[in-house]
């Protein structure tokens, strides 16, 4: 028996997350595959073959998974399932839209968002947006289970497995994409940045935001928001750090207005490095950032700015 | 159409988790207990669809301790109709609260289910899938917006990057994300009608459903502490801090 990581990526290139997902599978203890479902994407696949610990890659090419919907990868996963003894899925909105309901067609309980494999039957995931640590044990039968990918680390691209092809499953017809609109950014992606410089309700506008970008593109960050700036509209809600946005763990994770409310902290404090501006010397945010500078926030990343200019950081 | 809207009753949103001594879970005695808010705005958006004539009913469902009547009549007191309490003690997991509703739907016949995207207590995050697939019925998970035809639905999904939107046949399950809609707080005239509103009460036998959880919790623990660092005046010394630390 193996395991079954469920690829996530947009049929050119393999996301970051699954590479994770592979580190937390390989701690599982038997085989890890790889299914790569989606149209024309034999570039994924590849990628995916290369990661150290994947034996098999299992790609389902067929315009009905050009943009996989949580029924047609049902059908697909459960027509695999019967060989593997668990399923995971990195928990982004992809696979948490899917894998409840293949959970649910096994008649098995989902372990969702696993921080840490403690054995190959008992992992850590956090509960309470983080405020408390959960240890539990699956039982017998198969194990389906989303995976926090900021606790684990990519798997390197030092393999060489073997790809095969699958056909599609039964198109259940029941649901219908129509079309999404990306936000188009030159900037990295908030979840696999090195750097994150995020906003509160302290920005005061969507304008403020703006020198929170000149920053990040001088860093070459990700721009993030706590939920009160998303709220009051300053930012679209996809750049949302915790509990109900994004969980990120950058190297520096830079908070600027930001009070350090516990459901933000929840999306950002296995950051290595916080550093907070803020001009309330008692904002919670300074109780666990590394690096605090109490200072008028729209004066000090002006004069950030500058000086980062200067030194052509 | 019935809209059928599962609600949870959780350690409120504001209130400061503590993780009992003995690691056995966390504490939740004398803690103020709340609705789910992603189930508020469920509930808001189903009450929406009633006033705009494109709902008949509006049922809200809970599975919980007696307690959670609270949780159902805040729902009815927001302008649900009518409510399921569906009686337990202890946990319940996703999977045994979505065969409940199962049945539930069965009984019912909901066009739509809107459930909360997760509840912020086990922040599982399943319930509305796993209902979903048991029922053999599409979803569209995260909804941002949600515009309710005849046999179908249209509805913009809130997805890594951006948004998407999806059509889904009826009946379907919808689980709401926070820009949904704001969630209205109840005046006090329809808090004291809420009052008169039936609520049903049944127990998980009733549906033929063993709520045994599958999963052994081995225990709750307090996660990592992190320590406050230096808090510094200017940006040269912030600069400085950063590059010590070799993140910049």
């Amino acid at each position: 028996m193996a395991t079954l990581v469920i690829a996530e990526h947009d049929n050119k290139l393999l996301k970051d997350a699954t590479a994770k997902t592979v580190t937390a599978a390989s701690q599982l203890g038997t085989g890890v595959h790889v299914l790569v479902a989606g149209h024309n994407c034999g570039a994924v696949a590849e990628a995916a073959a290369k990661l150290a610990g994947v034996e098999k890659v299992i790609v389902a090419d067929d315009a009905l998974y050009l943009k996989p919907l949580a029924e047609t990868m049902e059908t697909l996963i459960l027509s695999l399932a019967g060989k593997y003894d668990a399923i995971l899925a990195s928990a982004t909105t992809n696979g948490k839209n899917i894998l409840p309901r293949v959970a649910a067609k096994l008649d098995t309980p989902q372990i969702s968002e696993i921080i840490k494999v403690v054995t190959p039957d008992t992992f850590e995931r956090p509960i309470y947006a983080g405020n408390a640590i959960q240890t539990v044990q699956a039982g017998a039968g198969k194990k389906v289970i989303s995976v926090r990918t900021t606790a684990f680390k990519p798997a390197e691209p030092t393999g060489s497995a073997a790809i095969e092809k699958v056909a599609a499953a039964r198109d259940p017809g029941t649901s219908k994409f129509l079309g999404e609109e990306l936000s188009k950014s030159e900037r990295p992606e908030l979840t696999s940045a090195k750097i994150v410089i995020a906003g509160g309700r302290g920005m005061q506008s969507a304008e403020n935001f703006k020198l929170l970008e000149k920053i990040a593109d001088k860093l070459r960050a990700a721009v993030g928001a706590s939920r009160a700036a998303v709220d009051a509209g300053f930012v679209p809600n996809d750049y949302q750090v915790g509990q109900t946005g994004k969980v990120v763990a950058p190297d520096l994770y830079i908070a600027v207005g930001i009070s350090g409310a516990i459901q933000h902290l929840a999306g950002m404090k296995d950051s290595k490095v916080i550093a907070a501006i803020n001009k309330d010397e008692e904002a919670p945010i300074f109780q666990i950032a590394d690096v605090g500078l109490v200072a008028d926030l729209f004066l000090a990343i002006r004069e950030m700015e500058e000086k980062l200019t200067e030194l052509g950081t | 159409m019935k809209v059928l809207v599962p609600v949870k009753r959780v350690i409120d949103y504001n209130v400061k988790v503590r993780v009992k001594a003995d690691q056995t879970g966390v504490d939740l005695a004398n803690v103020k207990m709340s609705m789910n808010p992603f189930d508020e705005i469920a509930v808001e958006e189903a009450v929406r669809l009633k006033e705009k004539g494109k709902a008949s009913e509006v049922i809200a469902v809970s599975i919980g301790p007696a307690q959670a009547s609270e949780t159902i009549r805040t729902a009815l007191a927001m302008g649900a109709d009518r409510g399921i309490l569906v009686k337990t003690e202890g946990e319940v997991e996703p999977l045994a609260v979505a065969k409940i509703l199962k049945a539930i739907c069965d009984a019912e016949k909901p066009g739509l289910v809107i459930a909360g995207k997760q509840a912020i207590d086990d922040d599982a995050g399943q319930t509305g899938q796993m209902l979903a697939a048991l029922n053999g019925w599409p979803q569209a998970t995260f909804a941002h917006r949600l515009e309710l035809g005849e046999t179908s639905a249209k509805v913009e999904r809130e997805i890594d990057g951006g948004l998407q939107t999806v059509e889904v046949r009826l009946p379907a399950v919808v689980t709401t994300d926070l820009r949904l809609n704001e969630p209205r707080y109840a005046s006090l005239p329809n808090i004291m009608k809420a009052k008169k509103k039936p609520i049903d009460e049944k127990t998980p036998a009733d549906y033929g459903v063993d709520v045994t959880p599958r999963l052994k919790v081995l225990k709750v623990s307090e996660p990592p502490k992190r320590q406050g660092g230096v808090k510094v005046k200017t940006v040269d010394e912030f600069l400085a801090k950063l590059r010590e630390a070799g993140v910049l």
